[in-house]
Parts: structure tokens; sequence; C-alpha cells
């Protein structure tokens, strides 16, 4: 009894739904990677689902389990009007990974895959900002990645710039706001 | 304290006639380790707290513990203020630049204590994120044990730096710079003819 959501989804999406998990209330929904991004809008545009609140995005890395394709993303969602969840998976092969971003979705997303590419090296086409956000910018590889050595370590000498995520305008707004602070 | 040890002998060799008793309010020393002296009981430490051991370093400097007792209660937040500097956490490797760069703008003579496992050798943190010990970058002159130290762990290592200020001990910043100026001095040749 997947209730509701799955049916929803089943019905708009119809073979792109590759497999529906329902365990203890948990609800997973594979798809396919070219549907993933319109299977979200859908999640969040339909009056029945309403998934407002994305709570995170992140992936998993099958290497050792052997799975086929090696990474899924997985995006959790919560709906503040029908208090239901949904895990959204959708399979990413090695060779090739890439997923569509969901920042045009929800903004808050724009961390959670940047912390995805960071961790796993998946990319998100169409993120306004693909780079990393925790490790330091002299970092190599991608250290979730199941076969990456868990204590191999980059050295870095020169912090990062953290102030280069502000646009030019922006940045321009602020130094005529101190400017004229000085002034006064 | 050794300062007064130090001051009745040399008072007892300087006294030309025992029979006066000299002024009490008057000693006479070496400007050295009058400065030591004085150094040594008025540390004021930088807190680096990155992780749970800067909640124990707050707890050493607050009444229960309190480091006043030592002299070292005045904690600065500016590097250029302060002489003593406790590493207190975790240090990540993108952090590595940034404490390197807040070590080097204080001022000489200064001191670094690493706080807790984490700081010291990389704690259980065996990845690929952290430094495996702060002094990958910065000097470091007294070690603490423990995850997080208890207070009086910290407090011991206070008084660890405090002993080697009054011996005169070179820090441990001075003993590699001497060494750098050792290894740059233009090296005698000796020219045989």
């Amino acid at each position: 009894m997947a209730g509701f959501v799955a049916d929803n989804l089943r019905e708009r999406f119809g073979d792109a739904i590759q497999k529906v998990l329902d365990e203890h209330g948990d609800l997973t929904v594979w798809v396919e990677r070219d549907s993933v991004h319109e299977l979200l809008e859908h999640c969040k545009g339909d009056e029945e689902l309403s998934f407002e609140f994305c709570m995170d995005v992140t992936a998993v890395d099958y290497l050792d389990l052997g799975g086929e394709p090696r990474f899924a993303v997985v995006y959790h969602l919560y709906s503040l009007s029908t208090g239901k969840r949904l895990r959204v998976k959708t399979g990413v092969p090695e060779d090739e990974p890439v997923v569509d971003t969901a920042t045009d979705v929800w903004k808050s997303t724009d961390w959670f895959e940047r912390e995805v590419y960071d961790m796993f090296g998946i990319r998100f086409e169409g993120h306004p900002n693909m780079k990393r956000i925790l490790c330091h910018h002299e970092f190599q590889g991608h250290a979730l990645r199941k076969d990456y050595p868990a204590d191999l370590r980059w050295k870095n000498a020169v912090p990062d710039d953290l102030v280069d995520e502000i646009s030019a305008e922006e940045m321009e707004r602020i130094r005529g706001r101190v400017q004229r602070r000085l002034s006064d | 304290m050794g300062l007064s040890d130090e001051a009745r002998t040399v008072e007892a060799e300087d006294t030309v006639d025992a029979r006066v008793e000299p002024p009490r309010s008057v000693f006479s020393t070496r400007l050295e380790k009058m400065v030591n002296w004085a150094r040594s009981g008025s540390l004021w430490p930088l807190p680096f707290g990155t992780a749970c051991c800067a909640i124990e370093f707050m707890s050493t400097v607050s009444s229960h513990y309190d480091l006043a007792r030592f002299g070292a209660e005045v904690v600065r937040f500016s590097p250029r203020q302060s002489d003593l500097m406790i590493v207190a956490g975790t240090v990540v490797d993108k952090q590595g630049p940034i404490l390197k760069l807040i070590y080097e703008q204080m001022c000489e003579p200064k001191w670094v204590i690493s706080m807790g496992v984490c700081a010291s050798s990389g704690g259980f943190y065996r990845a690929y994120h952290v430094m495996q010990g702060i002094d990958e970058v910065i000097p470091v002159d007294v070690y603490t044990p423990g995850c997080p130290p208890t207070p009086e762990g910290l407090i011991y290592a206070v008084m660890k730096i405090q002993e080697m200020i009054e011996r005169g001990e070179p820090s441990r910043y001075q003993k590699i710079e001497a060494e750098k100026r050792e290894a740059e001095a233009p090296r005698r040749q000796i020219v045989e003819v």
C-alpha cells in the first residue's frame, strides 16, 4: 500500500518509474535519470503532492555492492501541507556522472549538490556554481567514493577564497555601502 | 618562586658590610630573569577553538577552575594582543593556512599549546580531511592529551609553559628560528695553502 504519492507518480510518469519501495512507511521511488528533473518539478508543483521542502540531496556509491549503475543520487523530500515524506533515487553511471540540477526547483539544493559533487564527483548540469564546497581547492579526487583511500590527504598552502561566491554587482553594492559609511 | 632565591644570593654577595641590613623593599636580580618572571605570570591566551576542546577551555577560564590564578585570564581574540595560542580542537587541512596566518600575526615571544588529541595528532580522524597534528604548520610547545583534556590538564599545560618561561628556555618557535639562522649563516671556509 504505497498510498496516493506513489499512485500519482506512477500515473504521471509510467515507465520512467523503475521501482517503488515502501518499507516501514518510507516511500522510495527509483526514477530514470532523464526524467528526474521533471519528476522533482512535478513533486513540488503538483497540488496533491506539494513537496515544498527538499530536505537533503546526497549520493550513494554502490561499488562494493556491485551496483549497476555505480552511483545513485538521492533526494529527500518533505511536504509541509500533507506531512508526507518521499525519497527519490536515480542511478548515475560512472563514465558519465551528470544529473540535471534541481536548483531551479528548490534553491536550497545549491549547496547540497555542491557537496555531492565534492564527495562523489557527480556533476549537476545547470548548477550556477558547480565547485567544491567542503574540501579545499587543491584537493584531488572525491573522498566518499569507495575507491578513494580513506587517509589520502592533499596539502594546501593558500586559504580558499570565500568571497568569490558574491556576484560582481553585489560586491559593488557592498563597496558602495562601506564607502558611504566611511565618508559620513 | 625562583626569583626570590636568586635575589637572596645576589644580595649576600653585593652587601659590603654584612652588619648593615639592606633595605627590605629592594632586591637585585638580572633584568632577563625579572622580565621572564613577569611574562610567565601574565600570559594572554588566544583561543583557536574549533571543536569540543574549546568548551573545555571555556570552563578552564571560568570561575570554577579560574585560570586567573595563573595570571592567564585575559583572553584575547586578536593575535596581535596575545602571546599564548591555545589550539583547541580538530584542525582540517582547509583551515591549515588560516591557522598559520593567525599564528604569524602574533608578536614575539609566543607560545603554543596544542590542546587535545585532535590538535596534537589528528586524534581519531585518520582521514582525508584532517591535519595529523598542527605541528605540520606551526611550532608547538606543549601537547595536552585527552579527548577533550580536563581543565586540570589544560592548567597543567599552562603551568608547563610558565616553568619554561621562568627557566628562560627558548620557545619551540625561537629554537626553529635559531636553527634556520644557523643553517643560513655563511660557513667559514678553510683554504689549504
